[in-house]
């Protein structure tokens, strides 16, 4: 409170002098400033002051002859926001608020997409958010049109999507094939690439056949395959279970160049079904 | 929807007034350009973290010590007012930033959660000191868009821009 307090009575004691300077009109700033570029602020009067340029993202100090124009250089106030221009010299100091808006051009993208793994098939699995930059890091508020690519083995899948406040998003189904896709975020020249690996989804119409060999049986999976018939990885793991006279065996399998295979006992009656996680294939009853 | 906006006021409220004077709060209710839906208690976790970052900002400039900003900046927004605050110390400067009013409201969470945006105009008392001598005090007024993303156990500034209304 003791803070707020203090900022109250020194701003309105300031105020007194500043409205006498106010009307003298010495100091004038513009209205908005483009982020890098050049300005300069001219004052009235005689004598020196001391200029403050203060603000959040940046703080410079001018000593100047009143009377004169002080110039900035283009690069030297580059950090968007808002500003306050102090013009101090002996008891009268005069403040004046100003705008530094973003660069009109884009100069980096910041692309938040996901995952960066998924399966195939998924509708709007793959996400991309992008947020966009000047030269300077400002976040350019102003709308423009981001488009969003995702190329993948099976062709291109291209979206146009408005910026809103600096940020734009977009959604897209994983396609039917597995492979390595780059997701592309572009405004111009300028582009944000991510790579999304579309790896095959779960086994789909898992069947195995049974073969009597001696005293066991080879059991064997045809290709283990998803919906969309992309392979499913070897090392994935395939569960035969063995049911007989109230009895059970059950065997985890990796699929091995794309299939699963195991030798089981032969039990007659037995009942023998295959699956991976939670999908099942086919059963098979074996002699009664 | 009036009940819940004047708990999440006064929720809001208490924690601005942390260590430091009151500001008023007002929360608009929220206009979200994304997929995601934003839970209450995100909401109420990223407006509570935002204006505590105020606390942080204010201690930061004042004191010229860019490590108070480690809490609740990180990245552009972090480096950014660490030079400030550099800059600041090179010229004898000190800043005094106080928040009086904020009307927020939240535009944006990005679909995989990872950030927030929201737009908060507000109002804001700044003192600027050369040499611990008062220079100038002001009351400003402002539009400021901001970005947040989680860190470990809060919500942090990535993004801390003024921009005109």
């Amino acid at each position: 409170m003791k803070s707020r307090l203090a900022i109250v009575l020194s701003g309105l004691t300031l105020a007194a002098t500043q409205l006498a300077l106010a009307q003298g009109g010495s100091l004038t700033v513009p209205k908005s400033v483009e982020a890098g570029s050049a300005f300069s602020i001219p004052s009235a009067g005689t004598g020196k002051a001391t200029l403050y340029i203060i603000g959040p993202g940046q703080v410079l100090k001018r000593d100047v002859q009143l009377g004169q124009t002080t110039e900035f250089p283009a690069g030297t106030l580059y950090d968007a926001g808002r500003y306050l221009a102090v013009l101090a010299g002996g008891s009268s100091p005069e403040t004046d608020g100003f705008d530094v808006v973003p660069a009109k051009s884009p100069a980096t993208l910041s692309f938040l997409a996901k995952p960066s793994r998924l399966p195939v098939g998924l509708h709007n699995g793959i996400t991309g958010a992008v947020y966009v930059f000047d030269a300077y890091h400002n976040l350019i508020v102003t709308p423009m049109p981001v488009s969003f690519e995702l190329s993948t083995p099976a062709g291109t899948v291209q979206r146009t999507v408005g910026s809103h406040e600096g940020v734009a998003w977009t959604a897209l189904d994983s396609t039917a094939h597995q492979g390595i896709d780059r997701f592309v975020a572009r405004i111009g020249d300028v582009s944000t690439v991510r790579i999304v690996g579309q790896v095959p989804g779960d086994p789909c119409g898992l069947k195995m056949s049974a073969r009597q060999d001696g005293q066991r049986l080879d059991l064997a999976t045809e290709p283990v395959r998803d919906c969309s018939g992309n392979a499913v990885p070897d090392g994935t793991i395939v569960t035969f279970t063995e049911t007989f006279h109230g009895g059970l065996s059950t065997v985890d399998v990796p699929i091995k160049r794309g299939i699963a295979e195991v030798q089981m006992p032969i039990y007659n009656g037995a009942t023998i079904s295959v699956a991976s996680g939670v999908i099942m294939g086919n059963q098979i009853g074996w002699g009664k | 929807m009036l009940k819940p906006l004047l708990i999440l006021c006064s929720v809001f409220a208490a924690a601005s007034n942390y260590g430091a004077a009151q500001a008023t709060v007002r929360v608009e209710p929220e206009n979200l350009k994304g997929p995601r839906v934003l839970e209450d208690q995100t909401k109420t976790t990223v407006i509570r973290d935002y204006l505590q970052a105020w606390q942080g900002l204010h201690a930061a400039l004042e004191q010229n010590r860019p490590d108070l900003l480690s809490a609740d900046f990180v990245g552009t927004s972090k480096d950014k007012l660490a030079d400030t605050i550099q800059q600041q110390a090179a010229l004898g400067i000190h800043t005094r930033y106080q928040d009086v009013s904020h009307d927020l409201q939240i535009v944006f969470y990005s679909p995989e959660g990872l950030s927030v945006e929201l737009t908060d105009k507000v109002e804001y008392d700044v003192q600027v000191l050369d040499h611990d001598k008062v220079t100038a005090a002001q009351r400003v007024s402002a539009r400021y868009v901001v970005v947040m993303t989680p860190a470990e156990v809060r919500w942090r500034v990535r993004v801390f821009q003024a921009v005109p209304d």
